[in-house]
């Protein structure tokens, strides 16, 4: 019985795996072939360097993440900060407004985000792509300092404005100092998120402007080729680091 | 994008609503006699305006409208009814020289054309499929995580939360590079003697294509429930004389309801509205819903887009019923579905 039970999860991890760590053997591969094994080589990594389209979107794609996972850090902390003082009834509204990018569909916020764009006669590019991914990190930076700022002992702030700290002094001395490891790993997801989407990207944007998921995507509808393997490949190693030590951040707040 | 105007209403409303904005927190930090801290929450809420709750009325808005601006429910009668605009541009005496010439309504192409329709139940129903494969799949992957016994379970759970966060469309190329004819699971076909199969481009590769994206929402939540589960209360039965069966389904089982029903939300939303899965799975061949609302925006004819937001219209109400059910099942969100 326990050997089903674990010969069951190794097949299901074997499902959920097995197409990953076979596109990432096959972008070392020498040959074109997907099935044939021609021997080990760099060769699509290095004309993936080559591709200046591929250079541009890689550009893109980290800029947007930079700046992105920057803002929504800022904008995310301070409102974080703010929502934990406010009153119950308030407090419980913004955490539901905050809830809303997180729970609907991708595409329904790239869509609704679009029609903004369309409706204020905002041209589509770099600019509407970059808002576009902090209104969707800011509530998982909020997430991220949430639960080191009920942590936190209350008292600190109002001493430290009793003592005749500027809310502003107080804030850069008081709480952010106590909260900072939620907002390092807030601004590391916001930073993973960024790089990883597709969806809202893809809506947002103009095909002039492309960051890699979407021109993997525009791509991948052809057909793939094995720069585009080498090109998951390092997404995939670079996001699933990420992914872990965000994981692994959270699970030691814990 | 050229031809649209913005509305005059609509440059007052981003005006007075700026103002207005501006004149409450003014207004709040006086009250207060001072500065308090959720002043510090301002920005944001000023954000959530503009880029959340504003975007979901133009959705709202560009539904009722046409590309005029005037107030319709054309767009409606054309998700009922894809050919409904196409009739309604042919004028009147055009249409009856048509008829009289004997050609019918479906000779012109005009004839009520129910694809709206069609691909929403059609995306519905692989959407119903690939949850109840996913439950079946993934409540004994995740029973067996959460058994006490297991040491292992915690550290593997992580290679089934990593999957949530990371790029579908990655997930979903890196199958597509399995399943192709030239692929490594025909190769493996073909050596054992099988020979190639028509591994993509078709309805099912869709499906397995939603089921390895989708799977580890259901494993998660439901691990969750399980994992927190009291195990005192499993050994309780046992003590009183249920054998394992019994105990799964008379404490394990309903006790898991609140993972289940998070994971079945989780799983069946992306599932609803995919669309690149479709598109690289199934080749243009299979359409859903997704891939129509994707197909109306990328349109470059505006009505196009009219009609297009009120589809999503559609498909958020679907999702917020969903959701309002989600929460009725599980009030404190004990699945932790939202993560």
């Amino acid at each position: 019985m326990k050997f089903i039970k674990r010969f069951y999860l190794g097949l299901v991890l074997a499902f959920l795996y097995i197409p990953i760590v076979v596109l990432i053997v096959q972008s070392f591969n020498a040959g074109k072939s997907r099935a044939k094994w021609e021997g080990f080589s760099f060769r699509w990594y290095e004309e993936l360097f080559k591709d200046p389209n591929i250079m541009n979107s890689l550009v893109i794609t980290l800029a947007i993440a930079v700046l992105a996972s920057l803002f929504a850090t800022i904008i995310g902390t301070l409102a974080a900060i703010g929502i934990h003082a406010m009153k119950r009834r308030p407090q419980h509204l913004m955490l539901t407004l905050n809830n809303i990018p997180m729970t609907m569909p991708d595409i329904v916020t790239g869509i609704s985000l679009m029609l903004l764009f369309i409706f204020t006669q905002v041209e589509r590019g770099f600019v509407t792509m970059l808002l576009a991914h902090i209104t969707f990190d800011v509530p998982y930076v909020i997430l991220s300092v949430m639960p080191k700022l009920k942590q936190m002992n209350k008292n600190t702030y109002e001493a430290a404005l009793d003592l005749g700290a500027t809310p502003m002094y107080a804030l850069f001395h008081v709480i952010l100092p106590q909260v900072m490891p939620g907002v390092i790993t807030g601004a590391m997801l916001a930073f993973t998120l960024s790089l990883d989407d597709f969806t809202i990207s893809y809506f947002t944007t103009s095909p002039l402007v492309q960051n890699l998921s979407t021109l993997i995507y525009s791509q991948a509808r052809k057909g793939i080729k094995p720069t585009m393997n080498a090109l998951s490949a390092l997404m995939f190693v670079a996001l699933l680091v990420l992914l872990l030590v965000v994981n692994k951040r959270t699970a030691e707040e814990e | 994008m050229t031809n649209f105007k913005v509305p005059v209403w609509g440059y007052w409303m981003m005006g007075i609503g700026f103002a207005a904005f501006v004149a409450l927190l003014i207004a709040y930090i006086h009250k207060n006699r001072g500065f308090r801290r959720p002043v510090f929450a301002s920005p944001y809420v000023l954000w959530l305006i503009v880029f959340t709750v504003i975007p979901c009325f133009l959705v709202a808005y560009f539904s009722f409208t046409d590309p005029q601006g005037h107030f319709t429910l054309d767009n409606f009668k054309n998700f009922w009814d894809s050919n409904y605009n196409a009739r309604k541009a042919i004028a009147p005496e055009d249409l009856k020289m048509y008829q009289d010439m004997g050609l019918s309504l479906e000779d012109l192409g005009l004839a009520r054309d129910s694809i709206n329709i069609d691909t929403l139940v059609f995306s519905l129903w692989m959407a119903f499929l690939c949850t109840a494969i996913c439950l079946l799949l993934g409540y004994p992957a995740a029973h067996i995580m959460a058994d006490r016994e297991f040491k292992l379970g915690p550290t593997l759970v992580i290679l089934f939360v990593v999957p949530m966060w990371m790029n579908f469309l990655l997930r979903t190329i890196a199958l597509m590079s399995l399943l192709e004819d030239g692929g490594l699971l025909n190769t493996f076909f073909e050596w054992i003697g099988i020979g190639r199969q028509k591994l993509l481009n078709n309805i099912p590769a869709v499906q397995v294509g939603m089921i390895y994206n989708f799977l580890p929402f259901m494993v998660f939540p439901i691990y969750n429930v399980l994992n927190k589960m009291d195990y005192k209360l499993s050994e309780a039965a046992m003590d009183l004389g249920c054998n394992k069966w019994q105990v799964f389904y008379k404490v394990t089982l309903p006790l898991s309801v609140p993972g289940v029903v998070s994971g079945i939300t989780m799983v069946f939303m992306p599932a609803v509205t995919t669309f690149y899965i479709s598109r690289l799975l199934g080749g243009g061949k299979v359409q859903l819903f997704g891939d129509l609302i994707e197909a109306k925006f990328l349109s470059t004819s505006l009505n196009e887009w009219n009609v297009g937001s009120a589809l999503s219209l559609v498909m958020m109400i679907l999702i917020l019923l969903s959701l309002g059910l989600l929460n009725k099942v599980d009030p404190d969100n004990e699945g932790g579905g939202m993560v």
